[in-house]
């Protein structure tokens, strides 16, 4: 991307701003691993660009020392397409949460996603909002007791990975706050694909809505209750790594290994299908029925909208010539007056 | 092609006409290719089309009528006419919706063809206008349209239904006859349009020719009627709607400032011309988002704006409410970015088609908190271009929000615009920070209180904003309460000090005297015509038109304070009135309207004669 070695280090991206998440949130991991993971991308610190709407996450980028933008509730998809659009040159990082980005902001997450404007959105999921002093969000589970649903929510939750995929997302990955070396490698992935790259990331609000994600994160137990996706492997998982996933027709089964059950049987993980099915089928496997998947679920090559955009901005000059305005001031009839 | 020698001609200076008929009838073309066909020709023109919001009412309803009103003119004029001299009326639905507005003694030109008793009937006709009386005091010219135009284009190769969808091109022919104008503009405008297909090109030029032929040889008319070009200022002219005008001016801004236009957008009337039109101006490295809402629009041109980009977004009234979060984070951020707001009718969805001024107080205060912008308003379809780059210069010299508050009327109104010569257009100065050394994001320009624009991708700027208030000078995120304080009075001194930068409001008429009518945007050709013959009747009567309504021009204080009375009108319940008596204390005389039309010049005229009763004493 650049001509010049680089030779930045993690603490280029801090910035003197002191972080002020509750102590033990997750998203210090996360703001941890994006800066670790920024010298390796090999881009000038001021190419990059940090865009937020609101939210705790999205405090996230007053700490990243590129340039960054805090915006509004919803927006940053919208803010982060247009200046992706009118800056192919630079790369754009969206910072949303449930809320920000499925809520109030998820028709401009529909639709970034469709468009496949080459930006990384980090969705920061706690099912909860947090900010706003623990209401229940479109991923919370139904049921759920909060302060603005005293008797449970009686909403269904949405899928972060099932939205992305029913979008059209070229790159869809999921990984864990706590599980940082998986969580870099996801962020490097995400960072390195070409159009729109949707990381859904499992993040412990331990204030209001503590070990949201433990029954099946906790690290005693995380081995047995997720399935890393790894291209061109099969479905294997367990401590012993002795257990998998199967498909029996578009139903995925757990199975143990052994007793004639082999690694043949089971369902290879390819993130490279054109059509989405599979990757469908991954997003549905939930505890406690299924292991949990984590990692990548989806990257497929399509052309970007900013490269388009500009294509056609491109081809139009080619084929009439750069716009002249006076031809444009003297456009259909004229006519003198002496 | 026509036999002079036979006809009567009478010299007229100003006609005004309106082709009326059903949204399918091809009112709208007709309309435009007479009024450009009488603006190459040399006369002034002013336009009013009116349509229904509908695509299609069903044919031959009272709301499907579709109308087109074109006044041409052997001098300055400043507006489409009060009332039409002759109505072309295609349908009986048409009749009955526009009868009321032609004056007794009109002339009213009716496709007769058209009075069947079902037409009648969808236009709630109990009896036929044509023969029972219903007409009297008009001159009623019967002709068969659609009967001649089909007996035209009989052997033309065209279906029966083709053939009918050409017969606009007859009635016009027909006026292009009765009032001695060239066919050539028309004809070659048929050639470009239909070079695809030659067998309609040819069909609506045989069936164009014909209704002129028409008009030649029938006794019809006995006279023929010759309006002489106007006398306007040298130099090449061409016709403009102010949403073209609109369009090119934000391009010309875009070469003036040496930076590539971004217009993020939603399709809303009557803003969408401007989108169109911008998305086919690629080549002059325009990009165009066409945005999943009004918000992602605007949020998208923020984006843009942060990236150095010429951030541009247009809306009307309804689509400016859900903008306004946005706005206020673009105030918050102080990015340049200029909003067009097309006005038409509200509150809510409205009346989609219909013009109103009754936006300037959301623009003025529609956000959270103390959110000001400076606000800008053309006068006529061509100034639409001058404020659009207007708009720009402000918005990057003060590093702020600025509205571009035209309406309905204005975006599709045209006027005969005197074509600019680039040169002759003054840069427009844009200084991005590049130096580390110096660099606060909210460090201010001593002059104008602007911060300064640090693009990314510039070296060792990086640096972070958003909605949440800033400390002053860093840009950190501050809960400080004098900081807070401080900053409220920054944005909204940095609105006020635009002021400086803008000229002095004119007064045309006397510096001094009973009555002076302050108005703004559109209304500007109604007021001015009212002036003008009040003016002419002696009446101490002067005017001042605002062209930007924040920060108001220096001397508006000044000038109202020199006249006994101040009389604003506008299309709403009193906005501009209501800032004004706020701001300088004065008792200034609303008089509004709030039809979806624009003014008629008479209704200006009686108020004004209300108000100024005795005429000056000579003496």
């Amino acid at each position: 991307m650049t001509s010049e070695p680089i030779a930045l280090s993690r603490k280029d991206f801090v910035t003197d701003q002191e972080v002020r998440w509750c102590p033990g949130c997750g998203d210090y991991s996360i703001l941890a691993q994006t800066q670790k993971l920024m010298p390796e991308l090999g881009i000038p610190r001021e190419k990059i660009v940090f865009i937020s709407g609101i939210g705790c996450n999205s405090r996230l980028p007053y700490y990243m020392n590129t340039y960054g933008f805090h915006s509004i509730h919803g927006r940053a998809p919208a803010i982060a397409t247009g200046l992706k659009a009118s800056r192919p040159d630079l790369q754009v990082w969206v910072i949303t949460g449930d809320g920000d980005g499925l809520s109030i902001g998820g028709n401009h997450m529909l639709h970034i996603i469709r468009r496949n404007v080459d930006v990384v959105i980090v969705l920061f999921n706690n099912r909860i909002y947090g900010l706003t002093k623990g209401q229940y969000s479109p991923t919370s589970e139904q049921g759920k007791v909060t302060k603005s649903s005293p008797l449970g929510t009686i909403d269904y939750p949405v899928s972060p990975i099932m939205f992305a995929l029913g979008a059209g997302a070229t790159f869809v990955a999921r990984s864990l706050d706590i599980d940082t070396h998986h969580l870099v490698a996801t962020l490097e992935r995400a960072a390195q694909h070409k159009g729109t790259s949707f990381v859904e990331v499992f993040q412990n609000c331990n204030v209001f809505n503590d070990g949201a994600f433990m029954e099946f994160a906790d690290k005693a137990v995380r081995p047995d209750r997720t399935v890393i996706l790894e291209d061109g492997k099969p479905l294997v998982f367990g401590k012993e790594r002795d257990k998998g996933v199967k498909l029996n027709g578009t139903r995925p089964e757990v199975v143990d290994l052994g007793n004639g059950v082999s690694e043949a049987d089971l369902l290879v993980h390819n993130e490279k299908l054109a059509e989405p099915t599979t990757a469908f089928i991954l997003a549905q496997m939930e505890h406690p029925e299924f292991p949990v998947p984590l990692g990548v679920m989806r990257a497929i090559e399509r052309p970007t909208y900013d490269v388009l955009m500009e294509q056609q901005i491109q081809d139009a000059i080619a084929g009439r010539g750069e716009g002249d305005v006076e031809a444009l001031f003297s456009e259909g009839d004229t006519w003198t007056v002496e | 092609m026509a036999n002079r020698e036979n006809g009567n001609v009478e010299e007229l200076d100003r006609v005004t006409i309106r082709f009326a008929g059903d949204s399918g009838d091809g009112m709208q073309l007709a309309g435009l290719q007479f009024t450009n066909t009488s603006a190459v020709f040399g006369n002034d023109v002013s336009t009013l089309p009116d349509f229904p919001a509908e695509i299609r009412a069903p044919a031959g309803s009272l709301p499907g009528v579709s109308s087109f009103q074109v006044s041409f003119s052997s001098y300055d004029i400043y507006t489409p006419g009060d009332r039409p001299d002759v109505l072309i009326a295609m349908n009986p639905a048409a009749l009955k919706t526009n009868l009321p507005d032609l004056p007794k003694g009109g002339t009213l030109i009716v496709n007769s063809d058209e009075f069947s008793e079902a037409n009648l009937k969808k236009a709630t006709y109990e009896t036929n206008p044509l023969t029972d009386g219903g007409l009297a005091g008009y001159r009623v010219i019967e002709v068969q349209i659609s009967t001649m135009n089909e007996r035209a284009l009989r052997d033309s190769g065209l279906s029966v239904q083709q053939i009918d969808r050409c017969k606009n091109f007859f009635a016009l022919g027909i006026m292009f006859w009765l009032y001695e104008r060239p066919l050539e503009p028309t004809l070659r405008w048929i050639d470009d349009k239909f070079s695809k297909n030659p067998v309609v090109a040819k069909a609506n030029a045989t069936t164009l020719k014909a209704g002129y032929n028409f008009g030649d040889t029938a006794e019809l008319f006995p006279v023929h009627y010759r309006v002489p070009r106007a006398h306007l200022s040298p130099g090449r002219y061409r016709n403009i709607t102010g949403n073209e005008a609109t369009a090119i001016g934000f391009v010309t801004a875009s070469k003036l400032a040496g930076l590539p236009l971004f217009y993020g957008s939603y399709p809303i009337t009557p803003a969408s011309d401007i989108l169109q039109e911008l998305s086919r101006l690629k080549h002059h490295g325009v990009k165009t988002f066409q945005a999943e809402d009004e918000i992602a629009a605007v949020g998208a041109a923020i984006g843009a704006s942060f990236g150095g980009s010429l951030a541009l977004t247009g809306t009307s009234g309804p689509g400016l409410a859900l903008k306004s979060e946005a706005i206020g984070l673009a105030v918050m951020v102080e990015l340049p970015l200029v909003i067009a707001n097309i006005q038409r009718s509200g509150p809510s969805t409205g009346m989609p088609t219909k013009t109103e001024q009754a936006d300037l107080l959301q623009v003025m205060f529609g956000r959270s908190g103390e959110s000001p912008v400076a606000v800008v308003a053309p006068a006529t379809p061509g100034e639409c271009f001058y404020m659009a780059i207007e708009a720009f210069r402000i918005a990057l010299r003060h590093m702020l929000p600025v509205v571009f508050l035209s309406d309905g009327y204005l975006g599709s109104g045209s006027e005969p615009w005197r074509i600019p010569s680039l040169a002759d257009l003054p840069r427009i100065e844009v200084q991005f920070a590049t130096d580390p050394k110096t660099f606060q994001p909210y460090a201010r320009d001593e002059q104008t209180l602007a911060r300064p624009w640090a693009v990314p991708g510039t070296p060792d700027l990086e640096h972070r904003i958003g909605g949440l208030e800033k400390s002053d000078i860093t840009g950190n995120v501050s809960y400080d309460a004098a900081n807070h304080e401080k900053m409220v009075h920054y944005r909204a001194e940095k609105v006020a000090r635009i002021a400086r930068d803008i000229p002095h409001l004119e007064v045309i008429g006397d510096d001094e005297g009973e009555l002076l009518v302050l108005s703004w945007g559109s209304t500007y050709g109604a007021v001015i015509t009212a002036v003008q013959r009040a003016r002419a009747a002696g009446k101490s009567v002067s005017m001042a038109h605002l062209r930007y309504l924040n920060p108001f021009p220096e001397n508006l204080g000044d000038v109202l304070s020199r006249y006994k009375k101040v009389l604003i009108p506008e299309l709403n319940l009193g906005q501009l009135a209501m800032l004004i008596r706020a701001r300088y204390l004065v008792d200034a005389i609303s008089y509004n309207r709030i039809t979806g039309r624009p003014f008629h010049v008479a209704e200006i005229e009686e108020k004004i004669n209300e108000l100024v009763r005795q005429k000056v004493g000579v003496g």
